[in-house]
C-alpha cells in the first residue's frame, strides 16, 4: 500500500518559498522519491499570499492531497489569513494540518500562534534569526541578520528536513545546485544556514510527527518536471522553428523556456506586440516553411479567433495553439486553475472551422500530445489546439525521462516537383488534403486568401466551389479522426466489455492525475468504479464514448468549471446525457481527496449537480456564509500588518 | 533586399502579372501601384518565386491576387504579423507587405508600430486614399478634420494620422511618398525602398475616382501659388540620409526634417524619399544570436533531429 507524506510551505510571493519547494523536491526525487508538487500563488510579485505542498510517496504520484502533514510557515498570513485585508480572501492553513501533524514557525510569529485554537497538531518554535545569524557570522558578517532575513526561506527548508528526518546531504546539494556555476560563498552561506535550522529541528522535533516520511523507494532516473517544461521539449524535439507569445500566465514560462534554447537549437521565439500578431505570424510562419505555434491562455486566445479561421481557411500547416486555461471570464483569476475553454477552443471563430482540439491529460501527455499536434498540423493542414492549464503548467512531478527514439515527424504532402506553372495549392484531392509547396520555391508560386477561394487560391463566390471547398475543408477533420490512433483519443480504466459498469467517472485534462490517484487508492481493480478520460476533443471519439457510457449504470461527470462543459460535449456528440455533473469552479484544481469525495456523494438519489470546493460538496450560499465568518475571523484575531518582503541585502547601495 | 542570383533571362513587370481578371474600379489609383511594385521588382530583377507579396483586406489588399509571385491575402490590418514571420522564416526572400490605409494606420495601427520598431528588410506599400474604399467610402484615419468626401454622411471632427510621422516615431529607418498616378516614378521609390535593408514604409497618395471626390486626379495635378501641388525631394536638394549612422545628433536632424516636410505649410505634398537610415536589421541581431541562421533561412535549416537528452538532464 502507497504512503505518502504531505508538506507544506505558506508564506507572501517574492520571499523565495518556491525556490525551497522546488529545491527540497529535486533533493527528495534525486533520493528515490516520487514526488507531486503543486503551487497556488496570487496573480501579483511581491507580498500576497503563496503556498506550495509537496506529495511524497514510496509509488508514483499525479496529484495532491488535501491534508498536510507538515506546514512551513514563513508569515502569520500562512497561520491566520490575510485579515489586514478589508474582504480576507483566506484563512490561511492551520485547518488543513492533519491531526497528529505539525506547524514550524518563526518566533517572530509567536503572536499569532497564540490564537490557534488546535491541541491536536505540534506547534514547533524555530527562532530563524538568531541561527541565521550564525551562519552570518561564520561568514565574516555578524550581526546582520536582518539584512539577510531574505534568507528565511532556506532555514524554512532546512528545518522542514530536519523535522522530518530526511538527510542533510541531498538537500545541500540541491541548494548549491540552484545556486548554478556561480555557487560560491554564497552557496555556502545559504547551506550553512540551512544546516544550522535543520539541526536545530532535527534534534528537537524529529520522530514526533504521527507522519512519517515513508522509506526512501530504490533510486531510478527520473526528471523533475512541469507542464510547460514538458510542452517546451515537445516542441524543441518536434522541430518547432517560430514560437510566437505575448506575456500572460500561465503561459509565459513555456515561451521563456524556449528562449533559452534559441541559439542552441536554431529556433526563434518572436515576443509580439498582441495575441492578434501572434497567431497571424504563426500562421504565416507554418505557409512560410516552418513549424510554428503560439501559446496563451484566455484573454489572449480572445484575441486569436480570427487568426484561427484564417489558418483554417488558408489550409496553413498550423499553427499549434498551446492554450493555458486560467479563472475566468475576462482577466479572471490569472494564476488560478480552471477549465473553462473548453467550449471556446471547439468553437472560437465564425463559420465552420476545421480544427483538431487536443486535452493532454497529465505531464507526459502534454509532452507527447504537443509532439503529435505539429504531425498533425502538418498533415491535415489547419490549426491545432492543445488544451492544457495552469494546474498543468505549473505543477512539478518526478517521471522517468520522456522516450523519444519512436518519436517520428510527418510533414505531410508537400510538393517539391516543378509543376511548370500548373500548380494548384488548393487542388481538390481524394483525401482533401492538397500538395502544399513553400515559398521561395520554383514552380511553387500559388496565392492564398482568407476569402473563399478556388483550387488556384483566388477568390470565388461560385457556388458549386463553395460547396466542394467546405466539403474539402470540413473532410480533413474526419479524416484526423478515422487515421488518429484510439489509444491517443482517450483512456479507459475499467473492464472489458461488455462488462456492466457500476460507477463511471468521466473527466478530461488536468483532472486525470487526481482521478487516477483516487481509483489506484480506492478501488485500483475498478470492480465498483471505472473511469473515462477524454484526450481528444475534436474530433470527438463519439462513437467510443457512447459505448462505454452505454455500459454504465451511474455516469459522474467531472469539469473544472461552473457549467459543465465536458458533459454537454458528450451530450452534443453522443445523445447521451449525464446523470451527476461535478464541477469546480473556485479556481483550484481537483485534489484526489476531492475526486473521492464527489464520487461518494454521487449517489443515486444526489442531486444532477455536485459542487466541490475545498475538500468537499458545497451547497448553494457556501461562499456567502463563508466569506461572512472570514470578516468575522478578521475581528477577532490581533492586529496583523499586510506582508512586506525585504529586499535583499545591498540592494540600495 | 538579398544578395540574389538573377534568372539568365531578363525578368520583365509582365512576369509579376497574374493571369486572372483585376475588379478594381475603372481609374483606380491601385493599378498604378500595382504596376509600379511589378516594375520595381523587374528592375531589381527578382524572380518572382523569390517573392512574397502580403496584402490586407480592402480594394488594396486585393494586390496580393494580382501579383506573380508567393501571394497572400491576408485579414484586415494584419499585414505586418504576417510580413513578420514570412521574412522570419525566410530571410533571403523579398517580401513586401500591401494594404490601404485603414488596414495599416486604423486596424492594423498597433502591428504597424511594432513593425518599425523591428527593422526587418521589409518593404510595405500603403495605398492611401483616405477612405474605406471596400466598405463603401466611410472615413478612414488620413482623413482630415473638416474634410467630407462624397460618400461620407458628415465632415470628420477627428485628426488625420501623419503617416510620414507615425512612421518616423515608430523607426522605420526608410520613410517614403508616391503618388500612384505617377507610376514611374512610384517604381523608382519602390524600387529603393526594396533595396533598403530595414523597414521601409511607402504612404502612396492614392486616388479613389468612386468615393473620395476631394483628392482627384485634378487635385493632385493642381497648382498652389502657381507651383504644382506635389514636387520631388530629389529635385528640391533635400537629402534624406543619414550619414553617420552613429551619430545621434544627425538622426535627430535628419528626421526632425523629416518631420518639417510631412507637415509642409501651404499644402504642397513632397513626393520621395523622406528619410532614410542604414543599420543593421532585425535579421542581422539574430544572426548573430542564432547561429544557424547565418548558413540558411529557418525554412531551409534541418530542425527536425533534434536531441533532448541535455534537457532532460537539466532536469535530473
Ligand atoms: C476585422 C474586420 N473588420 C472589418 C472588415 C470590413 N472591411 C473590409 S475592407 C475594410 C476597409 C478597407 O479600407 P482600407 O484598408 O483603407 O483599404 P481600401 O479598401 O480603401 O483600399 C473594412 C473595414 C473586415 N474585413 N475585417
Amino acid at each position: 500500500m502507497a504512503a505518502h507524506f504531505c508538506w507544506m510551505i505558506g508564506g507572501p510571493q517574492g520571499s523565495g518559498l518556491n525556490v525551497s519547494a522546488e529545491i527540497f523536491a529535486k533533493a527528495l526525487s534525486r533520493s528515490g522519491y516520487y514526488v507531486f508538487g503543486q503551487i497556488e500563488y496570487h496573480s501579483n510579485i511581491k507580498g500576497k499570499h503563496s503556498a506550495y505542498k509537496l506529495r511524497i510517496s514510496d509509488e508514483p504520484v499525479a496529484s495532491h492531497v488535501d491534508a498536510v502533514h507538515l506546514l512551513s510557515s514563513l508569515d502569520e498570513e500562512t497561520l491566520i489569513g490575510d485579515l489586514y485585508h478589508e474582504f480576507p480572501a483566506h484563512r490561511g492553513h492551520v485547518h488543513e494540518v492533519a491531526a497528529g501533524g505539525a506547524i514550524l514557525y518563526d518566533v517572530e510569529q509567536k503572536r499569532f500562534v497564540g490564537t490557534i485554537q488546535r491541541k491536536d497538531i505540534f506547534l514547533w518554535e524555530m527562532p530563524y534569526a538568531e541561527l541565521l545569524d550564525r551562519a552570518l557570522t561564520e561568514a565574516g558578517k555578524p550581526g546582520q541578520a536582518r539584512a539577510y532575513r531574505i534568507m528565511t526561506n532556506t532555514l524554512a527548508l532546512g528545518a522542514s528536513a530536519g523535522a522530518v528526518g530526511f538527510d542533510f546531504e541531498p538537500v545541500a546539494t540541491a541548494i548549491r545546485d540552484s545556486f548554478g556555476a556561480k555557487a560560491g560563498k554564497v552557496a555556502d552561506l545559504n547551506v550553512n544556514a540551512a544546516r544550522y535550522a535543520y539541526e536545530y529541528a532535527k534534534e528537537r522535533f524529529a520522530g514526533q510527527l504521527r507522519f512519517s516520511l515513508p522509506a526512501a523507494p530504490a533510486k531510478r532516473e527520473q526528471i523533475m518536471v512541469k507542464g510547460t517544461q514538458a510542452v517546451g521539449m515537445a516542441k524543441i524535439k518536434a522541430g518547432v522553428g517560430l514560437q510566437t507569445y505575448y506575456p500572460i500566465s500561465p503561459a509565459t514560462d513555456e515561451s521563456v523556456y524556449l528562449e533559452g534554447y534559441q541559439s542552441e537549437q536554431n529556433l526563434l521565439v518572436l515576443q509580439t506586440e498582441d495575441e492578434v500578431s501572434a497567431i497571424d505570424a504563426a500562421v504565416m510562419g507554418a505557409h512560410g516553411g516552418v513549424r510554428a505555434s503560439t501559446s496563451t491562455s484566455g484573454p489572449g486566445f480572445s484575441l486569436m479567433p480570427e487568426g484561427l479561421g484564417f489558418a483554417a481557411i488558408t489550409e496553413a500547416p498550423g499553427p499549434v495553439v498551446m492554450l493555458y486555461q486560467r479563472g475566468g471570464p475576462s482577466t479572471g483569476l490569472p494564476t488560478r486553475q480552471e477549465q473553462g475553454d473548453l467550449l471556446f477552443a471547439l468553437h472560437a471563430g465564425q463559420g465552420d472551422i476545421p480544427r483538431i482540439v487536443m486535452a493532454p491529460g497529465d505531464i507526459e501527455e502534454c509532452f507527447y500530445d504537443t509532439f503529435d499536434a505539429f504531425n498533425y498540423a502538418d498533415r491535415y493542414q489547419l490549426p491545432v489546439i492543445v488544451l492544457v492549464d495552469k494546474h498543468l503548467a505549473s505543477c512539478y512531478q518526478t517521471l522517468p525521462p520522456f522516450k523519444t527514439s519512436h518519436l517520428k515527424i510527418d510533414r505531410g504532402v508537400t510538393k517539391l516537383a516543378n509543376t511548370n506553372g500548373d500548380y494548384q495549392r488548393y487542388a481538390f484531392t481524394e483525401d482533401g488534403v492538397s500538395p502544399r509547396s513553400v515559398p521561395g520555391q520554383a514552380g511553387g508560386i500559388f496565392w492564398s486568401t482568407s476569402d473563399e477561394h478556388d483550387p488556384r487560391g483566388h477568390i470565388t463566390e461560385g457556388i458549386g466551389n463553395r460547396l466542394a471547398m467546405m466539403e474539402k475543408r470540413m473532410g480533413k477533420v474526419g479524416l484526423a479522426a478515422r487515421e488518429i490512433p484510439e489509444g491517443k483519443k482517450y483512456r479507459f480504466f475499467g473492464p472489458a466489455a461488455p462488462q456492466r459498469i457500476p460507477v463511471l467517472a468521466v473527466c478530461w485534462g488536468s483532472t486525470k492525475g487526481a482521478m487516477h490517484d483516487a481509483l489506484h487508492r480506492a478501488d485500483p481493480h475498478h470492480t465498483r468504479c471505472a473511469a473515462l478520460h477524454i484526450r481528444l476533443m475534436n474530433p470527438f471519439p463519439a462513437e467510443a464514448v457512447k459505448n462505454i457510457l452505454a455500459r454504465a449504470e451511474r455516469v459522474v461527470c467531472f469539469d473544472g468549471n461552473y457549467s459543465g462543459q465536458l458533459a454537454q460535449v458528450i451530450r452534443a456528440d453522443t445523445g447521451v446525457s449525464i446523470h451527476h455533473c461535478v464541477v469546480k469552479y473556485d479556481g483550484r484544481p481537483f485534489s484526489e481527496d476531492e475526486i473521492m469525495v464527489a464520487l461518494e456523494a454521487a449517489k443515486a438519489d444526489a442531486p444532477e449537480r455536485l459542487v466541490i470546493s475545498q475538500g468537499r460538496v458545497v451547497e448553494e450560499g457556501h461562499g456567502n456564509r463563508e466569506f461572512e465568518e472570514m470578516l468575522v475571523l478578521r475581528g477577532s484575531n490581533p492586529k496583523m500588518l499586510a506582508p512586506m518582503v525585504p529586499l535583499p541585502p545591498g540592494y540600495n547601495k | 533586399m538579398s544578395t540574389l542570383t538573377p534568372d539568365t533571362s531578363t525578368i520583365q513587370a509582365a512576369d509579376f502579372k497574374s493571369d486572372i481578371h483585376n475588379d478594381w474600379c475603372p481609374g483606380c489609383g491601385d493599378f498604378g501601384v500595382v504596376s509600379a511594385v511589378q516594375m520595381a521588382l523587374a528592375k531589381l530583377q527578382v524572380p518572382p518565386h523569390r517573392v512574397a507579396v502580403i496584402s490586407g483586406i480592402g480594394c488594396a489588399g486585393k494586390t496580393a491576387h494580382y501579383m506573380n509571385a508567393y501571394s497572400f491575402h491576408t485579414l484586415h490590418g494584419r499585414v505586418m504579423p504576417s510580413v513578420t514571420a514570412m521574412k522570419l522564416a525566410n530571410h533571403d526572400l523579398t517580401v513586401i507587405g500591401v494594404g490601404g490605409d485603414g488596414d495599416a494606420y486604423g486596424i492594423g495601427g498597433g502591428h504597424f508600430v511594432a513593425g518599425g520598431r523591428r527593422n526587418l528588410d521589409i518593404t510595405y506599400v500603403v495605398m492611401n486614399n483616405d477612405v474605406y474604399a471596400l466598405t463603401k467610402g466611410q472615413a478612414s484615419p488620413t482623413i482630415a478634420k473638416g474634410q467630407k468626401t462624397k460618400s461620407m454622411s458628415e465632415a470628420s471632427i477627428m485628426d488625420a494620422i501623419n503617416p510620414i510621422l507615425l512612421a518616423l516615431a515608430c523607426g522605420y529607418t526608410f520613410v517614403a511618398r508616391g503618388y500612384a498616378l505617377d507610376t514611374k516614378y512610384l517604381s523608382e521609390i519602390i524600387a529603393q525602398a526594396i533595396q533598403h535593408r530595414g523597414s521601409a514604409l511607402v504612404d502612396v497618395l492614392q486616388t479613389c475616382p468612386t468615393y473620395n471626390d476631394l483628392h482627384t486626379k485634378g487635385f493632385y495635378a493642381g497648382q498652389i501659388e502657381g507651383q504644382p501641388r506635389l514636387y520631388r525631394l530629389d529635385q528640391s536638394g533635400y537629402d534624406p540620409v543619414v550619414h553617420n549612422p552613429d551619430d545621434a545628433v544627425e538622426i535627430a536632424q535628419k528626421k526632425a526634417q523629416a518631420l518639417l516636410k510631412s507637415q509642409e505649410p501651404g499644402g504642397r505634398i513632397p513626393l520621395g524619399v523622406y528619410y532614410k537610415l542604414d543599420v543593421p536589421t532585425y535579421e542581422d541581431h539574430l544572426k548573430a544570436k542564432i547561429p544557424g541562421l547565418q548558413q540558411k533561412p529557418l525554412a531551409e535549416l534541418d530542425l527536425y533531429h533534434r536531441d533532448i537528452t541535455a534537457n532532460l538532464q537539466e532536469l535530473m
